[in-house]
């Protein structure tokens, strides 16, 4: 009963680290996947000057033969080409600063996972002026699914221009703050309000391997340099710092969890050696030196830790793969979760690299546990120790 | 004469700043190879405090006690661990077998400590279950066993590193009178036959009866010492 109580410690232990690690880890990709597929893409290419003042004549050069070439690149996934500036949306009640996305939704498709997200309506059906806005925006503005809303936003001439614009569908991504502040229009619709045409803003590329993002932009920097090419991570500087920030937390949280079990189980070894006092008492009497009674009781830690890990292992496997197949449902916590960008449901993902420093620190924890207790053996003296019941 | 065991003026003393109790008061005894000796007394006389003295299981506030002339009271506890498991046997009065391992296994467990070969180990596991009469019972762990078959096994496990006594507290004290009988019957032959010394402390007239020399113990002090026919 003993020995199960330190091998559950153990396995608990180690499943609580591994699990926390695969929750975060899931968490974290989840968050940079909605990023990725919501706003930021893998790579964008801007004109230099346009990031910083949006200003709508920083335009890219020669876009659409840039564009056609890397729609041959095998590399490449898919890419965008868009339209974008800011201005303000106004609904018969009220009105909000929104940024605009002039896209071709056909393109966009490839980049963006926003037209299947749509909670109402369709993801443009080809008719003129017609708009995509985030539930919550709705929900602010007060319309529905085809309502009528007006653009306000500033032309190349310098003049404040408007279109009215209906609305095709509404979709619900996992970040509510991006579902506030972005609306999709036609490229075309959006390029003659702007006076911009064919003149686009914004490439989003997406790749078809995720690890070739610096390789693909370090090149994509090399050929064209007089163009700003961007990875999401230096688009997204605060994700990249968040996903950093993660990696160490998990460690304090791992930290936390085995200190918690290492008074676990110097409390269990050490209830075990009291509870055995006459069989070591018995033992120093017939002459087992005081190393070998050290050793006896760190190594009776050791066995049950090499059960207790490879329990935890299992458990840990059988856990994380059933989660990351159904998910954990953390609709409860919602509200705040969808502000940081968090989906509703998180998948927790084993990664093979986290195994060996989690069982380590975990087999580190169980045999610094014994040596408390062991010392404690040391002490008894045996002409006492025999006769304590 | 050279004694197997002496003590001279040997004391234990508890609680000697406050209100000290002499647990063994100036014992002087000597014990020559082949004795059969029971240390008697009322309960609280020091009867185990002065076998865990003669055993080296305990240190003395004052005196000394020798064993084939070597003085235990001045070695450190690793030494005088050492020294127990090659010339010190004990019965214990509660078996103080280890539960997990057979009768053959606790026998064994002392010779492994001496780091005898297998072959050795086997060998002498087998002479001695044979000697206390439980061959067909080397498999069996203590639970399985009698009370009188635990404290036998005992017996053969102070027997297995080949002692030069061996210090039995109480040993029949939770025993019935046949396994009582049965017990000493053991003993005496191994002591009639091998010459092995023991020093017994006892409550049990059977046990006292069988003895060949009694030692009366009264508030740590040695008030007789007889030989009996």
């Amino acid at each position: 009963m003993r020995s199960m109580v330190v091998i559950g410690s153990v396995a608990v232990g180690l499943f609580a680290g591994m699990f926390m690690m695969a929750f975060f880890m899931g968490l974290i990709k989840q968050e940079i996947s909605s990023a990725v597929e919501t706003q930021l893409s893998h790579i964008q290419i801007h004109n230099p000057a346009f990031p910083d003042d949006k200003e709508i004549k920083d335009t890219i050069a020669n876009a659409t033969i840039l564009m056609g070439k890397l729609r041959k690149d095998s590399t490449v996934k898919g890419l965008s080409g868009r339209a974008v500036t800011t201005g303000m949306i106004s609904s018969s009640s009220t009105a909000a600063g929104v940024e605009i996305h002039g896209i071709i939704p056909d393109d966009e498709k490839n980049v963006s996972s926003i037209s299947q997200q749509m909670k109402q309506g369709v993801y443009f059906s080809g008719k003129k002026n017609e708009i995509v806005v985030g539930e919550k925006l709705a929900q602010k503005l007060g319309v529905k699914l085809h309502s009528k809303i007006v653009l306000t936003f500033q032309a190349t001439t310098g003049d404040l221009t408007a279109g009215s614009f209906r609305i095709a569908g509404i979709f619900r991504s996992r970040n509510s703050a991006f579902d506030e502040m972005t609306v999709f229009t036609n490229f075309n619709d959006l390029g003659q309000l702007l006076g911009t045409g064919a003149g686009v803003h914004e490439i989003a590329i997406i790749l078809r391997d995720d690890r070739n993002v610096n390789s693909v932009a370090g090149e994509l920097k090399k050929q064209y340099p007089t163009l700003l090419v961007q990875t999401w991570t230096e688009l997204s500087p605060e994700m990249a710092l968040v996903t950093g920030i993660f990696d160490q937390l998990m460690y304090i949280i791992i930290g936390i969890i085995l200190l918690a079990l290492m008074f676990g189980i110097i409390n269990t070894m050490l209830m075990a050696v009291l509870e055995r006092q006459r069989e070591f008492g018995m033992l120093m009497a017939i002459g087992m030196n005081k190393l070998k009674v050290f050793f006896m009781v760190v190594l009776e830690s050791i066995m049950l830790t090499c059960v207790g890990i490879p329990a935890g292992i299992l458990l840990t496997i059988g856990v994380v793969n059933y989660l990351a197949k159904y998910g954990i449902d953390m609709s409860a916590f919602s509200t705040a979760l969808m502000q940081y960008g968090f989906s509703n449901m998180v998948y927790p993902e084993l990664q093979t690299s986290m195994f060996l420093p989690v069982t380590l620190m975990t087999a580190l924890t169980a045999i610094l546990s014994a040596i408390y207790p062991a010392i404690k053996a040391l002490q008894f003296k045996p002409a006492v120790a025999i006769h304590k019941i | 004469m050279s004694y197997i065991i002496e003590s001279h003026n040997l004391s234990k003393v508890y609680n000697p700043d406050t209100i000290p109790v002499y647990a063994v008061n100036g014992v002087d005894l000597h014990i020559e190879e082949g004795e059969f000796t029971a240390l008697v007394g009322p309960s609280g006389s020091g009867k185990t405090t002065l076998l865990n003295l003669i055993g080296g299981l305990d240190y003395p506030s004052s005196g000394d006690v020798k064993i084939d002339g070597t003085d235990i009271t001045k070695m450190n506890e690793n030494k005088l661990i050492d020294f127990r498991l090659h010339n010190i046997g004990f019965v214990f009065q509660a078996y103080n077998l280890i539960p997990v391992l057979t009768a053959a296994e606790n026998i064994e467990f002392v010779m492994m400590m001496l780091k005898k070969t297998k072959q050795e180990r086997e060998q002498r596991v087998k002479e001695l279950l044979a000697e206390v009469g439980l061959t067909d019972r080397s498999k069996n762990r203590p639970t399985e066993l009698s009370g009188g078959q635990q404290q036998r096994v005992a017996v053969a496990r102070a027997l297995a590193s080949k002692p030069r006594f061996i210090l039995a507290d109480e040993p029949t004290a939770n025993l019935d009178s046949k396994s009582t009988g049965n017990l000493l019957d053991i003993m005496a032959k191994l002591n009639k036959d091998d010459k092995m010394t023991f020093i017994f402390s006892t409550h049990d007239q059977r046990v006292i009866d069988k003895a060949r020399r009694v030692i009366t113990l009264v508030d740590g002090k040695i008030v007789s010492d007889e030989k009996q026919p």
